[in-house]
């Protein structure tokens, strides 16, 4: 069995929100509460969940944005978490970002050219007689004409921006991209373009996909295996056709029942959520999803709203925090 | 690892697209062609790139009055440069028979208290007054640029330190704190230099720590900061250039008000000593002579007045032409 490429375990990620005067915390943001997943070498990992949920701050821990308050990152077996800074930094070549706004990631000031040259000349990955010819070689790897190089990023579209990010990415020769919904911000006709070429990138260099996203629908093309999120919590994990066939998590179902149909004539039941999302600080005990949870009721002695449940493997590779699972409990 | 290496041969230039595709006038930019190809950028389609600087000096040639200051203000320049030699009299020349004398033929501006030429001084006092003005400047600039980079970017304690060092000068009148300086520095132009330069250097750390702030949640300095830069090379190539626009606006402001500040310690006798010709210690040696020779006041008082209101309109010109939300089409 092949060994995973990341491996997070229990990764926490808090934010003081107020401090007494004294420098006592008094609330604390939970953005990311307890993860654990692996991710294998070659896959597509699709993480979702709605705004707020913490799925870009566990983009942004793994490359390095954000200091985990606890909890491990094995990157190859390595902990990343507790390297010195400089050590750590050294891992930024192995695990790339690729940003959801492609107008805001690109400096204004700087040439395409430049924003791609930039990595490869500041790490002293290439003699400088190469950096050139790597830098259109990128170019024409992501869909772009070597000869944009000496334009400004005001003068493309947003995907064609995209494919400039993903080249600066690729510049550094990553073994794993954190994609942070990279298609949320792009018209419907270029999303499926750029979600093409990132397939075509997996393969032409081996990459890996952390592919992050707000619905199901987009996950569902790419990814492998779908991680689902709610307030910081990971509620479920499964190989993609299994969470599609057979969701098991309340919330996941309700997710799903939000992809819209293609087809006028299917009937669809749709299930609403409601009430809003509770605040992700200082979460009262028991289940995150116990606020809104419809299905709550089918479980009367369950521990909903005392105790958080944990992710239990129910089938092969299929996970679940759910207590209204009968292997969960 | 061979699949990161570019494809094409070392020394030659990347392919250029093929020749003769031309984009389709409808069709949106990122998108390919039917055949999978790059469309080819059209240059009558499409804007030639423009030089952002280009595209500021096209905006301010608009603003008339910016204009017209800019013109002034290089005459100035000139006269700074050349004046000395083409005035008609010797500017420190004195001549007590032909004092006060109106504005005549060979009297432009007419004559001061001690029969010195006042066109020939107002002239003479342009290089005093311009020269100081732009040390001083340099001198706030440079500071004031380090000091709210730092603030800005670094934050926490270091922020508050510098911050709250900048607000104690502030909360003293600029003019007394610079009066004071002369005090413990004595008389003479060039502390005159320092101390204006040193009183304006909190106006230039806030409006430079001000635009980091917001600069630096810019998703391309997280960019920056994911391909493994250093801070230094962050704030420098990603931060301050975007600060630019603003500097140059305070800066150019920034001179009027130095102009200014000279003329007012000049006034007080604290600035250049005489007979050296300056417009502000002009004005204070002449104030007796208000009634009866008003003249003498009214020039080297027209020529601050004129210098201050080119500075300033320029500046707001800079302003409006380096904002592309209020930049004149």
């Amino acid at each position: 069995m092949t060994e995973p490429l990341l491996q997070l375990r229990h990764l926490s990620k808090f934010f003081v929100v107020e401090r007494s005067l004294l420098g006592r915390t008094i609330s604390v943001l939970k953005a990311v509460d307890d993860l654990s997943f692996d991710i294998m070498p070659g896959e597509t990992f699709g993480l979702v969940g709605e705004s707020g949920c913490g799925k870009t701050t566990v983009g942004k821990m793994l490359v390095n944005l954000y200091r985990p308050t606890a909890g491990r990152i094995l990157y190859q077996g390595t902990d990343l978490t507790g390297l010195p800074a400089r050590e750590r930094r050294r891992y930024c070549r192995d695990i790339q970002l690729i940003f959801q706004d492609p107008y805001a990631s690109l400096n204004p000031r700087m040439t395409v050219g430049d924003i791609v040259a930039e990595p490869i000349r500041v790490n002293r990955l290439l003699p400088r007689d190469k950096v050139d010819d790597r830098v259109g070689y990128l170019f024409n790897a992501v869909g772009l004409s070597a000869n944009y190089r000496n334009r400004f990023p005001h003068e493309f579209s947003g995907g064609q921006r995209q494919r400039v990010g993903i080249a600066r990415a690729l510049a550094m020769e990553p073994k794993l991209i954190v994609c942070d919904e990279p298609v949320s911000a792009l018209d419907v006709s270029v999303q499926a373009q750029v979600l093409n070429l990132l397939a075509e990138l997996s393969v032409q260099f081996g990459l890996t996909y952390l592919f992050i996203a707000h619905g199901l629908n987009v996950v569902k093309h790419v990814s492998d295996r779908v991680g689902v999120m709610y307030l910081g919590r990971l509620v479920e994990v499964a190989p993609k056709r299994d969470l599609y066939r057979n969701p098991l998590h309340p919330y996941t179902k309700a997710l799903l029942s939000a992809i819209p149909v293609t087809n006028p004539a299917q009937r669809r039941t749709r299930i609403l959520l409601e009430g809003d999302v509770s605040s992700p600080i200082d979460p009262a005990p028991g289940c995150r999803f116990a606020g809104r949870c419809y299905a709550k009721t089918g479980c009367a002695g369950c521990a909903c709203d005392t105790q958080l449940p944990e992710l239990v493997e129910v089938s092969p590779g299929h996970f679940v925090a759910c207590y209204l699972h009968p292997a969960v409990g | 690892m061979s699949k990161w290496d570019s494809p094409v041969a070392p020394g030659t230039p990347p392919e250029p697209a093929s020749e003769g595709l031309v984009a389709d006038e409808t069709m949106a930019l990122g998108e390919l062609l039917p055949d999978g190809s790059i469309p080819e950028f059209d240059e009558t389609l499409h804007e030639k790139p423009e030089n952002q600087w280009l595209e500021m000096w096209r905006s301010l040639k608009a603003n008339r009055a910016a204009l017209v200051s800019l013109i002034f203000i290089a005459f100035l320049a000139l006269l700074a440069v050349i004046g000395p030699y083409i005035t008609p009299y010797n500017p420190i020349e004195t001549n007590m028979a032909n004092a006060l004398k109106p504005p005549s033929a060979q009297h432009w501006f007419g004559t001061d208290q001690l029969g010195m030429d006042i066109f020939s001084r107002v002239i003479a006092g342009t290089r005093v007054s311009l020269t100081v003005g732009l040390l001083a400047v340099s001198i706030a600039l440079t500071v004031g640029i380090i000091l709210g980079a730092v603030a800005g970017y670094a934050g926490g304690w270091v922020d508050t330190v510098i911050m709250r060092v900048m607000d104690m000068m502030l909360s003293v009148p600029s003019i007394l704190l610079a009066i004071t300086l002369m005090a413990a520095l004595g008389k003479g132009i060039d502390k005159a230099v320092v101390a204006i330069g040193l009183v304006s250097i909190p106006e230039y750390a806030r409006i430079v720590r001000g635009s980091i702030l917001s600069i630096k949640e810019n998703d391309y300095v997280a960019a920056a900061h994911v391909v493994g830069l250093s801070d230094s090379r962050i704030i420098l190539r990603h931060v301050l250039p975007n600060a630019l626009s603003v500097i140059i606006v305070r800066a150019t402001l920034g001179i009027s008000s130095a102009v200014l500040d000279t003329a007012a310690l000049g006034f007080l006798g604290l600035g250049v000593q005489p007979p050296q010709a300056e417009w502000g210690d002009m004005l204070g040696r002449a104030r007796g002579f208000i009634f009866q020779a008003p003249h003498t006041l009214l020039f080297p008082g027209m020529a601050i007045t004129a210098t201050v209101l080119a500075f300033n309109l320029l500046g707001d010109g800079l302003r409006d032409a380096l904002d592309p939300k209020a930049r004149i089409k």
